[in-house]
């Protein structure tokens, strides 16, 4: 019988059915990862062959993370082949966490000015200037709509390690915001940031 | 991370915020939150952030091009996705030809009266066949304008809408106090046969709730699958069977299906 033939149309069939719904989350987070439009696209191209061929022994867990997780590999994969300086693998995240505040005084009403002026594009620019892995972790959760259990499988970290990227992440992002909006002026970060380190080197701030 | 002892872990205030806290933990921040003004403020600024997120369009969809480029990578590109009757008949029909063995059997043959002789025939991957009908139900259901034929969150406006279209009366439970939304009904075919679908959501995930008689082998205890990434339970209640799919995760499912169950039982049953 042909069954070969009709059971590989078959097979690509269920595939295109199951994978397909989600590609334009593929697509988002490979934006977001590469940062520009024409690596994202050979990436996600690059992550459905990949799926293709490994539909056979997928299990589970959901459709959505599983591509996810697949597209992180290749964009990983591309970040080491290039060398780039941005590689985001393994970054000890406690380590890094004195590099910013990871909370900041308000200085008049950020919230209120986060939610009168929705400017898309600067929350965007925001959200990709986020140093790996916090722009992943925020993606997957806000954009990508996972919830921690699965963006710990994305990312193959503990749940524990997700909550403290997340919150590293809209830390830097209300700083971000707050410096973009001008609301966070001159005094504001070495105010914070002398604080911090004020125990480890006395005197130095300025 | 900078907890201190009179205040809330900021982890905790995000989780709280991203509804990811159990319930004991949402008590003791909740209240934390009330009677500390630094945390509150804390949180209220987090709220915001995400807020402002959801409102701006972050999502980046897929240019036309990219599309083409994906779909062209698969060769059963080329055959639409067919409707529900057609698929079923070409299923329906690619079976009985495998069946027996090189006999055509045209269009003629309507896809209700050989799924007639179907129910009779088969044994043991019958289930296995309808679990592989349900999820594409579910997948063709996702596409955008075929989930719902009644949208509502009244269950007393979905139970009645089934009334003439089925032989059954499908259960329509409200379960949004624990957390999953009750969006509307659809009739759906399975195996030629038309079935209850009651929709329900939680977050983002849709759960198709197919129900019918005589949808499987009878099964006392619920039967998990996973097919396509889909998670799939299967059980008899009351004489209907009863088929969950969704990609929602497999413990949430199970918790929906408890659920829907517990609900089903009279009072005093055990």
């Amino acid at each position: 019988m042909a069954s070969d033939a009709s059971g590989e149309q078959d097979r690509a069939r269920r595939f295109r059915d199951a994978a397909l719904p989600y590609l334009d989350d593929v697509y988002t987070l490979a934006r977001y990862l590469m940062r520009n439009s024409a690596d994202a696209e050979d990436a996600v191209q690059e992550c459905y062959l990949r799926a293709l061929r490994h539909f056979d022994s997928y299990r589970g867990p959901a459709m959505k993370p599983w591509l996810l997780a697949i597209l992180k590999n290749v964009c990983y994969a591309e970040f080491a082949r290039r060398g780039k300086q941005d590689v985001p693998a393994d970054v000890a995240d406690d380590e890094t966490a004195t590099d910013e505040p990871v909370w900041q005084e308000p200085q008049s009403t950020p919230e209120a000015s986060l939610l009168r002026q929705q400017d898309d594009a600067t929350i965007r620019n925001l959200v990709s200037a986020l140093p790996e892995p916090f722009r992943e972790a925020i993606v997957l959760r806000e954009i990508n709509d996972l919830s921690y259990q699965e963006i710990a499988a994305v990312a193959r970290v503990p749940v524990g390690t997700v909550m403290s990227r997340l919150n590293r992440a809209r830390a830097m992002l209300r700083a971000a915001w707050n410096a973009a909006n001008g609301a966070a002026q001159a005094t504001a970060r070495p105010a914070a940031q002398s604080a911090r380190s004020a125990a480890a080197t006395p005197g130095s701030a300025s | 991370m900078s907890v201190t002892a009179n205040h809330a872990d900021e982890m905790l205030l995000n989780a709280l915020a991203d509804g990811e806290l159990d319930a004991g933990h949402v008590r003791d921040v909740e209240a934390h939150v009330a009677g500390c003004a630094a945390c509150a403020e804390k949180f209220k600024a987090i709220r915001a952030l995400r807020a402002a997120m959801a409102n701006a369009s972050l999502k980046e969809p897929a240019p036309a091009h990219l599309r083409s480029r994906i779909e062209a990578l698969f060769p059963a590109a080329a055959s639409e996705p067919a409707p529900a009757s057609a698929s079923l008949k070409g299923a329906v029909a690619r079976w009985w030809r495998s069946f027996i063995g090189g006999f055509a059997v045209g269009g003629a043959l309507s896809a209700a009266a050989t799924a007639i002789l179907v129910i009779g025939l088969f044994t043991a991957n019958q289930d296995q066949q309808i679990a592989d009908e349900v999820v594409s139900a579910h997948v063709r259901s996702l596409q955008a304008g075929h989930l719902m034929d009644v949208q509502t969150s009244d269950q007393h406006t979905v139970k009645p809408w089934f009334n003439g279209k089925l032989d059954v009366a499908p259960p329509v439970i409200d379960l949004t106090a624990q957390g999953f939304t009750l969006l509307g009904g659809r009739l759906d075919y399975i195996e030629g046969e038309p079935v209850a679908s009651v929709i329900y959501q939680r977050r983002k995930h849709v759960i198709n709730l197919f129900v019918a008689q005589r949808l499987g082998a009878a099964r006392a205890t619920v039967q998990a699958k996973t097919i396509q990434g889909y998670n799939v339970r299967h059980w008899t209640e009351q004489g209907l069977d009863f088929w969950a799919v969704s990609d929602l995760a497999g413990d949430e499912l199970d918790e929906f299906v408890q659920k829907i169950s517990a609900d089903l039982r009279p009072p005093g049953a055990s």
